[in-house]
């Protein structure tokens, strides 16, 4: 693969953070394996490099949000960004599809490269981002339509136009969240009438009719009950064959239970959101390099 | 005792306010009923409002071509002023620089604060002579009474469709952008069908302020009792046949006025339900 090619090229590049950063550089590759291993016995840091940033700075207005975001967001897995409120989680999530642009007076400086290619400053079609890059949000916010126009309203908008391609997509999206067989005799229902459970499946549906590339999910599980949430827990490792997956959420559980790499974020001294630690989970829940992320994730935070 | 008074009085007194308001309302309605109701039992519901020809010193009271006038005056000032009023509305709930909204909303605010008769004034010396001069016709018709009122409809249509989609959770612009729609797709396939309810309120209120007009309508509509056969011809809205005659009207005339205004009542009463149930239906989503 390029994958080392471009980490060499990269070596160079801006320092990890404020902090030294005490991790080993780049792993050479699938030799190193130290036990932070997909469950399909893969390093996730051998999978090629999605999504990068680069000492990514994010001001609202005067405030000063995040500070020096460097990471490298492996394709075909699932990255856990967690730390405590208020710190950027949501922020930083927001940067990959440009949805911080709604927000007047939002600066951004650094790079985020997706596929190598710049997807911050003007000349980015953000319409184009937001196709590749989708996202589902924390609480399931379904259109008041049918269940069916739901799903394929973004195909729809973004051309698709025959009847039978549309009913493909459907069945195909409502699969992919296993929500076809509940409701294939429904779709024509107001899909305001589902449980929230299956309002949030039916919203990543929704995201998947587009085919991204890259699904964003900001504590979608959080407004949910313990059953919806193992459901779309197991959605998320079956859509991880093919979809690169970054979550947010406050649950360490969750996060080691579904995530391959995991980000640690903290507010610093001056209350400016960095990336404290990222490793592959079970590397950070296991043996965390830094006393902050230890407590976070052994609750002794606050 | 006297504590036990004190507390109740605040609730019995705004319960009489209430009581009076609801009563005047009831009072209005029986009195127009009780004056009216009989000229229609005499001459028969269906000659009355089918009948074609209005003659109160023969004894003839047919409002048909008052209906139409109604109708068709509102009809036109709907399909000139809900288009105007809805794209007002969008531009200013998505897409107004705040300054500009800022100016803009008490601007139609005063528009919703103009007389009538101003209008009236105002279409009379404007819209009537250009419409004579380029169209043909008298002036006076059809087509200048629902311009006048398509822009006296606008304060409502646009305030209401305005809130309507400012009322809208932002999730969902939030949910269509993340689709990577446009700003103006996720506002025409997910806003626009979301307010909808609002939006047809918005519309019924203002054709029930277009079809209670009177003084406008009085000064521009040339008040011809006759089926118009274009829209450059005058005509007499039910409003104005009572606006009109009631100054001098006498004995049957006086009851066949209170009639019309039954039927003016019925077709507003109609509209203002449709508007609330429309409404209603969206609470209960
Ligand atoms: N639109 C905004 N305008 C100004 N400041 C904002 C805006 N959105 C977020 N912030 C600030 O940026 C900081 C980070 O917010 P963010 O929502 O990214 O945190 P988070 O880690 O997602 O928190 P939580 O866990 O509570 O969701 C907070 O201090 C917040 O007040
Ligand atoms: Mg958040």
């Amino acid at each position: 693969m390029f994958e080392k090619g471009e980490e060499g090229r990269l070596a160079p590049g801006p320092a990890l953070g404020p902090e030294p950063e005490p991790e080993p550089g780049p792993e050479p590759g699938p030799s190193s394996g130290s036990g932070s291993v997909l469950g399909n016995g893969i390093n996730p840091r051998t999978r090629a490099v999605k999504l990068r940033t680069r000492a990514v700075n994010l001001y609202y207005g005067d405030y000063h949000a995040l500070r020096d975001i460097t990471m490298d967001i492996h394709g075909c897995t699932i990255t856990a960004i967690i730390g405590p409120s208020g710190c950027g989680k949501s922020s930083l999530l927001r940067l990959f599809n440009r949805m911080n642009d709604l927000i007047p007076g939002v600066r951004v400086e650094g790079q985020i490269l997706l596929d190598d290619q710049p997807i911050t400053g003007k000349p980015t079609d953000v319409t184009m981002l937001r196709r590749r890059v989708g996202m589902v949000f924390q609480r399931p916010n379904v259109f008041p339509m049918s269940i069916y126009d739901n799903v394929v309203i973004g195909p729809r908008r973004h051309g698709v136009k025959q009847r039978l391609a549309l009913d493909a997509i459907a069945e195909r999206s409502l699969r992919q969240v296993a929500l076809w067989e509940e409701l294939k005799d429904s779709l024509k229902k107001q899909a305001m009438g589902l449980s929230p459970g299956q309002q949030q499946r039916l919203c990543i549906a929704r995201a998947l009719a587009v085919k991204p590339e890259i699904i964003l999910m900001d504590e979608s599980c959080s407004a949910l009950d313990p059953e919806s949430t193992m459901k779309i827990e197991g959605l998320m490792l079956e859509l991880t064959k093919e979809y690169t997956i970054i979550i947010v959420t406050h649950n360490m559980e969750q996060a080691r239970r579904v995530s391959d790499m995991s980000a640690f974020m903290m507010i610093d001294e001056d209350k400016v959101g960095t990336l404290v630690e990222y490793a592959p989970t079970l590397e950070l829940f296991a043996n965390p390099r830094h006393q902050q992320t230890e407590d976070y994730i052994t609750g002794r935070y606050g | 005792m006297m504590r036990k008074f004190r507390e109740k009085l605040p609730g019995r007194i705004f319960f009489l306010l209430a009581l009076s308001s609801i009563s005047v309302l009831a009072l209005i309605t029986v009195f127009i009923v009780v004056q009216g109701a009989p000229i229609i039992a005499r001459v028969g519901v269906i000659d009355f409002v089918f009948g074609m020809s209005w003659a109160p010193s023969q004894g003839e009271y047919g409002i048909f071509p008052m209906i139409v006038g109604s109708l068709s005056v509102t009809l036109g000032a709907v399909v000139l002023g809900v288009p105007i009023g809805i794209c007002c509305s969008i531009f200013l709930a998505e897409f107004a620089p705040v300054r500009l909204r800022n100016l803009f909303r008490p601007a139609i605010q005063l528009l919703a604060g103009i007389p009538s008769v101003v209008y009236g004034l105002w279409g009379l010396i404007f819209i009537v002579p250009f419409i004579r001069n380029y169209m043909g016709g008298p002036g006076l018709s059809i087509l200048a009474g629902s311009v006048v009122l398509a822009i006296m409809i606008l304060p409502t249509v646009i305030s209401i469709s305005e809130v309507s989609i400012l009322a809208l959770p932002p999730a969902y612009k939030e949910g269509a952008l993340a689709l990577g729609m446009t700003h103006w797709q996720a506002i025409r396939s997910v806003q626009l069908p979301a307010a909808k309810s609002g939006i047809v309120a918005a519309v019924i209120l203002g054709i029930g302020r277009a079809i209670g007009e009177t003084m406008a309508v009085i000064m521009l509509l040339g008040n011809a009792v006759a089926l118009p056969s274009s829209i450059l011809d005058p005509i007499r809205t039910l409003t104005t046949n009572i606006g009109i005659e009631m100054g001098y009207a006498t004995g049957e005339h006086r009851e066949a006025l209170f009639a019309t205004g039954i039927v003016l009542f019925v077709v507003i009463m109609i509209l203002n339900s449709t508007a609330q149930t429309i409404v209603k239906r969206k609470k209960d989503q």
